[in-house]
């Protein structure tokens, strides 16, 4: 097999990749540029973690923009499993299709007909694999924390083929196997064995200056001295004892917030007014109340 | 395109493989199928560039956020630049050390030519932990070896509990499974359906799929609680051999000992449990233990539905008001909070300690673990946990 056949002849370098993350809006580390062009080359899923809010989801995103490929995305959740996961067969229209079927039909013929890929559900995994796509595509397995471990041991399996067997058509095996992001929020330890499988890439918050320039990309109605003061703000708050530390989404939330209410600059009681677009725990709230004015004083100085 | 097979610089693969040896050592796994992917990598990327040689590394044989910091000091450790001076201590690069045993990172001092005794001053350096609070003061920082505690009677508990019969109640998941009874599976219903010519011969039934709660210890092992500890951790070995546990232990500070827990022997599991733990038989700070709980771990490990037990006596020299909110919050995210107390076994005793008053209107369940009799309630109680309003107290 070739070295790197899934990778578009365009993408050569970390340099690359960082500078079309960059395009994009998307501003992240060179490590992530390179845990992106390693997963390209070796062809090995990419296991993102990292609290919630860091850009995890989003990453992956941009990465299916970045190759020009399709993003396929399977939301995880407790309980999910193959029929939501892989495929499922499309009942009621067989029921319908054999129904009206008269007397005189070869039902065998008929049986073979409604088990054909025509009545056949196909779910993110199934529509990964199964693909004729010129790029293969990205398939992000989002929030794999949610998920249980039943769920868990048959990604390992799908990750180590790339196949996928329906006993009424057979072995789909894909031709170009999809680029794989997988992402954690860490709620739970995600086995050692599928972790074994990936490249590994922690996303931590960003220090100010990312921020700034994170805010200044994507949320570019927010004036410049206001980017930088929410950004300010935020790695205050970040500095605290809170229960949920505002991630970079609240931080974009709080900008945008402030952005529509007109301010160009932050102050105490605008601050006050917006606080809920960074913190969600009511403790949290009580805590940075009391400390306002100070944390205002501190971004104006940063 | 490159060929895969033949690394771009054939001298690196024995230094890479003896970085992937430092790295098993320093507690990272680092087997020959990471070796492999480590050496493809370093193919795809320019090795002059040493933040990029990192990165890739790093992303080949780190797999959890905790090893993060142990693969930098390793990194630094190993890759630095020879130099003369560095055994004079003076490059910041390799003033880092590694969680090994020292008899280890001597060796390892000697085959990557640094001073010995530096690496040693560094080993003995890091088992004595940074101050964490303002109370370090009076944080006794010994390592306190289980084997020297008596308990007369530690084999027997053990075979006690480990027979007790008890197991932690279910829960419904969200799975389901086939079943005489229970909602109709229209699924495999109208599936059946169709190999009989569409006729519905024939109606299959589901129901939720049942897992057993996990279960979050918390215990204390401060100095006053020092003659129930090496008991209470023999119970926590017992748990963790069957149930799904996740088991922290604090004193001033809180420490997760999960995985020290899960090793087959008891003596080894202890053991490492007690080098693990820095401040056996330290103050107590109940209040700033779930507080990092609450920050830190509560997100991670309290899914599912979890039942929290918090096994302490209750002397705590925090602040009460701090201990309070601290439990609202535990409770609020935990299926059912249970406070084990030692003391309540001995004869007249009245949860009077400022820790425990100011606990006891936030826990579920107020229960004894003085013996294994104790413990048997406990495991009773777990085992029938259905809603949340039949308390147990004492």
């Amino acid at each position: 097999m070739r070295v790197g056949a899934a990778l578009p002849p365009s993408v050569s370098s970390i340099d690359e990749i960082e500078d079309r993350l960059r395009e994009r809006r998307y501003i992240g580390d060179r490590a992530l540029a390179t845990a992106i062009f390693l997963g390209l080359r070796l062809e090995k899923p990419l296991f993102i973690e990292g609290e919630a809010g860091v850009g995890k989801t989003e990453a992956a995103k941009v990465m299916a923009d970045v190759l020009g490929a399709r993003l396929i995305r399977l939301q995880c959740y407790e309980g999910i499993d193959l029929a939501h996961a892989v495929y499922e067969w499309n009942y009621p229209r067989q029921l319908l299709h054999i129904r009206l079927l008269d007397e005189t039909a070869d039902r065998r013929l008929a049986e073979r007909e409604i088990f054909s890929p025509e009545f056949l559900l196909r779910r993110p995994l199934l529509d990964a694999i199964d693909n004729d796509d010129p790029t293969p595509p990205v398939l992000l397995i989002d929030e794999i924390d949610r998920s249980d471990e039943e769920f868990e041991a048959f990604l390992l399996e799908l990750l180590s083929d790339f196949q996928v067997s329906i006993p009424e058509i057979g072995t789909i095996k894909a031709k170009k196997p999809p680029f794989v992001v997988i992402t954690s929020n860490r709620t739970r330890e995600v086995h050692d064995a599928l972790k074994r499988r990936c490249l590994y890439h922690w996303i931590d918050y960003p220090n100010l200056d990312k921020e700034v320039e994170i805010v200044r990309a994507r949320a570019p109605e927010a004036a410049d001295g206001l980017a930088r003061e929410v950004a300010a703000l935020v790695q205050g708050l970040r500095s605290m004892d809170l229960y949920k530390v505002p991630g970079v989404a609240e931080t974009l939330d709080w900008a945008r917030s402030l952005a529509a209410l007109g301010a160009t600059r932050i102050d105490n009681s605008l601050v006050d007014a917006t606080l809920g677009a960074a913190l969600k725990y009511q403790e949290d709230l009580e805590r940075v109340r009391e400390k306002v004015p100070d944390l205002v004083a501190q971004a104006k100085r940063a | 395109m490159r060929d895969e097979g033949a690394p771009a610089n054939v001298d690196l693969l024995p230094r890479l493989s003896a970085f992937a040896h430092l790295l098993h050592d320093a507690g990272i796994e680092a087997g020959p199928r990471r070796l492999t992917d480590a050496a493809r990598a370093l193919n795809h990327i320019e090795l002059s560039r040493e933040a990029d040689f990192r990165a890739a590394l790093r992303t080949v044989f780190v797999s959890r956020k905790e090893d993060i910091p142990t693969f930098e000091a390793a990194f630094d450790i190993f890759w630095a630049p020879p130099d003369p001076r560095v055994s004079a201590g003076t490059i910041p690069g390799r003033s880092r050390s590694l969680p090994m045993a020292p008899e280890r990172a001597r060796a390892w001092s000697a085959a990557l030519g640094l001073n010995a005794s530096q690496m040693n001053r560094e080993q003995e350096a890091r088992s004595v932990p940074a101050s964490s609070s303002g109370y370090s003061a009076e944080e006794l920082l010994r390592h306190k070896d289980f084997d020297e505690m008596t308990w007369q009677e530690t084999e027997q508990v053990r075979r006690l509990l480990e027979q007790a019969a008890w197991r932690v109640a279910e829960r419904r998941t969200r799975r389901m499974r086939p079943s005489r009874l229970g909602s109709i599976d229209l699924r495999r219903s109208a599936r059946h359906a169709i190999r009989s010519s569409g006729e519905l011969m024939r109606l299959f039934h589901r129901r939720p799929r049942m897992r057993r709660r996990p279960l979050v210890l918390i215990c204390d092992v401060s100095g006053s609680m020092e003659r129930y500890s090496r008991l209470l951790m023999i119970f926590a070995y017992a748990i963790a051999r069957r149930e799904d546990l996740e088991a922290f232990v604090f004193s001033t500070r809180l420490t997760r000992i999960t995985r020290q827990l899960r090793q087959r022997d008891i003596e080894k599991a202890l053991d490492s449990v007690s080098k693990g733990v820095h401040d056996f038989s330290g103050g107590t700070r109940i209040g700033d233990a779930l507080a990092d709980f609450n920050r830190h771990w509560a997100r991670r490990v309290l899914g599912h539905g979890a039942v929290v037990i918090i096994i302490s006596d209750g002397w705590d020299r925090g602040d009460p008001a701090q201990l309070t909110a601290e439990l609202i919050h535990l409770r609020r995210s935990a299926h059912r909070l249970i406070w084990l107390n030692p003391l309540i076994g001995s004869e007249g005793y009245q949860p009077l300690t400022r820790g425990m008053a100011a606990a006891l209107p936030y826990t579920d369940d107020f229960l004894a673990a003085h013996n294994v009799q104790a413990l048997d309630d406990l495991g009773r109680l777990l085992g029938g946990l259905g809603r949340r309003g039949s308390r147990a107290r004492v």
